[in-house]
């Protein structure tokens, strides 16, 4: 994927608002990750020299948090609870469910680029494991037939 | 007349379909030409009963639960409104026998007011801690809170009037407070339903916190997988700044206190003070050596204080009432009260905020009426990923840091995490080396590679590989991560480890308890 000029853009206005906070760089690629779904190889330069820090200093700050993502993702993100509170519950069934019915691994994207599955350690939705997170609307007491439910569901609103 | 009725805009409640059940009870009443004043509260922490639906009568809030939609039209039906009789009917909230028996004073107001609402936090007793602090000189107010016995919520339990002290006594011209809302535990919801459920009480601690130690930065380090808190954090923020109860002139005193939500992006190790501050300071979240501590140098190479939600979120009612009187709850060393949270195989799960003291059998039965499966409990894990497996013979242990520690246990944060008897806490204690490997920071060797190494040797153990190699082989290398790491990930990740191996030998393979040890 070419990094266009309205990309490019719009990274420079988020960098550019944002610089001259104390401690930047996380707000700035936020905000990038937010606007645009993913941080882009190609904008590394750009946040770099905005903050006066080596390309491989940006790069390792996004390679360094699990959140940040470097390819774009499926249009809805499933965010899937790995934790201890969800296994207590049966996580790891839904677990095997979802990977077989979205066919993909976790860090990976359906063919359709419906969805990307990624494991989340704790949503702090423990009171109802297991819980999953599916773009900003979260579950709880997920059994597999709700987790079947709810991806058609959104799948038929994406 | 209109009714109030209110539905909980927590987390957990929405995740159970609390704002469907929201929009169908307005749709209903519009039918109906019934005028409803509706507010979306926090949770109460009951959360088996959510979506907990509950009506203001005269004889108080009656509570309805737990609420699908598909309910709404027969609650109409039987005059909820008007506390009607229904099959969901559980009669006056606070009369619950689970919310009664708890001692609520962090949680005092969550779940009863409108979160957003700084007119009914002030109704409710809020701001009064500031009031009192803005008359004191800011050596009492450490004062105050170091006789309150306060210990760090976050899990070290570390006295918090000490460390204020040491910041206040350290002269800079800019001084931080970082409130650490990174909580990554898993069985813990602590801290999201205080941002979530009463913000202000948050931001009333901070405040305190900053005029007592001179600070006049405050960050929250919020973890991005809480979204909901994080608007209610922000709206609350924007409303305290409007009411100047923060900015450059706090309530007319001419003291100055500026604070800003910062997102984590999904590191566990970011929980940790220092790697949080690398986080907060733009960098790759790794952890620092101690010293220098960061009350002498921190945020930015100043003096800074780094303090969990729910210490920060007791500070106001012990500015309000009284260091005594927080102190006179509790026992020995740990005083006043720890908002436990019941979490996984749990046929009750919620907020249970009681003094310390109470044993860990009466919380998981009293309160948790036992398994949600209801096979027997086998495995409880306290105090998150870190946190040792107690088996039934250690359930008898008070909640209190002291006897926790003293079984090589700990109370952490207060999660609590049951598993009912299908457990292999083989399967656990791999898990366990496998998180650790997954959320290492890399610095130290024991943690970035025996993380990896244990989870080798825990396929080999799940595969019965040569045991009597493979086990003395484990034992090493936790006591290797348990000595030689630099922070408590690698530090304690030997906790669930070795505590599955000891307490549940036969998930291992070993049968002959004599070669345990």
């Amino acid at each position: 994927m070419s990094y266009s000029g309205a990309t490019q853009s719009i990274v420079q206005t988020i960098t550019a608002a944002l610089k001259d906070k104390p401690g930047a760089l996380l707000p700035i690629l936020h905000d990038v990750q937010n606007a645009l779904g993913y941080i882009p190889a190609e904008c590394v330069p750009d946040i770099a020299s905005a903050l006066n820090l080596s390309r491989a200093e940006v790069h390792g700050v996004i390679s360094f948090y699990h959140y940040f993502r470097d390819t774009p993702p499926g249009k809805k993100t499933i965010q899937l609870c790995r934790a201890e509170s969800c296994q207590a519950m049966g996580g790891k069934l839904l677990e095997e469910h979802v990977k077989a019915t979205l066919g993909i691994d976790f860090h990976e994207t359906t063919a359709d680029g419906q969805f990307s599955l990624e494991p989340v350690y704790c949503l702090g939705n423990c009171a109802c494991s297991p819980a999953m997170q599916i773009g900003k609307d979260i579950y709880g007491r997920v059994s597999t037939a709700a987790f079947d439910a709810a991806i058609n569901s959104t799948g038929e609103s994406a | 007349m209109s009714v109030t009725v209110y539905v909980p805009n927590d987390s957990s409640a929405v995740s159970l379909g609390a704002d469907r059940v929201a929009i169908a009870i307005m749709a209903e009443a519009k039918k109906r030409g019934i005028e409803i004043d509706l507010i979306r509260n926090g949770s109460r922490g009951l959360y088996w009963l959510e979506p907990l639906v509950e009506v203001a009568t005269s004889a108080g809030r009656t509570a309805y639960a737990p609420v699908q939609v598909s309910d709404v039209v027969g609650l109409f039906d039987a005059n909820f409104i008007e506390g009607g009789h229904h099959a969901l009917c559980l009669g006056l909230t606070e009369e619950l026998d689970y919310f009664k028996k708890q001692q609520r004073l962090t949680f005092a107001r969550v779940g009863k007011t409108d979160p957003l609402s700084l007119d009914d936090y002030i109704q409710q007793d809020g701001y009064r801690g500031l009031s009192n602090a803005l008359s004191l000189a800011p050596a009492d107010i450490v004062k105050r809170v170091t006789d309150s016995g306060l210990r760090g919520r976050g899990g070290a339990a570390f006295p918090t009037g000490i460390k204020w002290n040491t910041v206040l006594n350290t002269p800079s011209a800019q001084k931080y407070i970082i409130c650490n809302a990174d909580e990554g535990d898993s069985g813990t919801f602590s801290d999201r339903m205080i941002m979530e459920g009463d913000p202000f009480v948050l931001i009333e601690g901070m405040t305190i916190a900053g005029l007592a130690v001179g600070a006049t930065q405050g960050y929250i380090y919020l973890r991005v997988e809480y979204p909901h808190a994080h608007i209610a954090l922000n709206s609350a923020i924007a409303t305290a700044y409007q009411a100047d109860y923060l900015g450059d002139n706090i309530q007319g005193s001419g003291k100055k206190f500026d604070l800003e939500v910062r997102l984590g992006a999904g590191a566990y190790v970011c929980g940790e003070e220092t790697s949080l501050m690398e986080s907060l300071e733009g960098k790759r979240g790794l952890v620092r050596f101690k010293p220098p501590l960061p009350a002498i140098s921190g945020l930015f190479g100043q003096p800074t204080v780094v303090n969990n939600v729910i210490s920060l979120a007791s500070v106001p009612i012990i500015m309000d009432k009284g260091g005594e009187y927080y102190r006179d709850f509790g026992l020995g060393r740990s005083r006043g009260t720890l908002p436990m949270q019941l979490a996984g195989n749990i046929k009750h799960p919620g907020l249970v905020e009681v003094a310390f003291g109470m044993t860990l059998r009466e919380l998981l039965y009293d309160f948790g009426g036992g398994s949600a499966s209801g096979r027997p409990i086998r495995a409880v894990q306290v105090g998150g990923p870190l946190g040792a497996y107690l088996p039934e013979s250690q359930f008898d242990t008070a909640l209190d840091y002291e006897a926790f520690a003293a079984i090589w246990t700990v109370l952490g944060h207060g999660g609590v995490v049951a598993f009912d008897d299908t457990v292999n806490m083989a399967e656990m204690a791999r898990y366990s080396m496998e998180f650790c490997a997954i959320e290492s920071c890399g610095k130290c060797t024991p943690c970035r590679i025996g993380s990896t190494r244990g989870m080798e040797v825990m396929d080999e153990i799940l595969n019965g590989q040569d045991l009597a190699k493979n086990i003395p082989l484990l034992r090493d290398l936790c006591n290797t991560l348990l000595n030689g790491s630099l922070c408590a990930l690698g530090g304690m990740t030997p906790y669930p480890v070795l505590s599955a191996l000891n307490h549940f030998p036969e998930d291992f393979g070993i049968h002959d308890t004599a070669n345990v040890a």
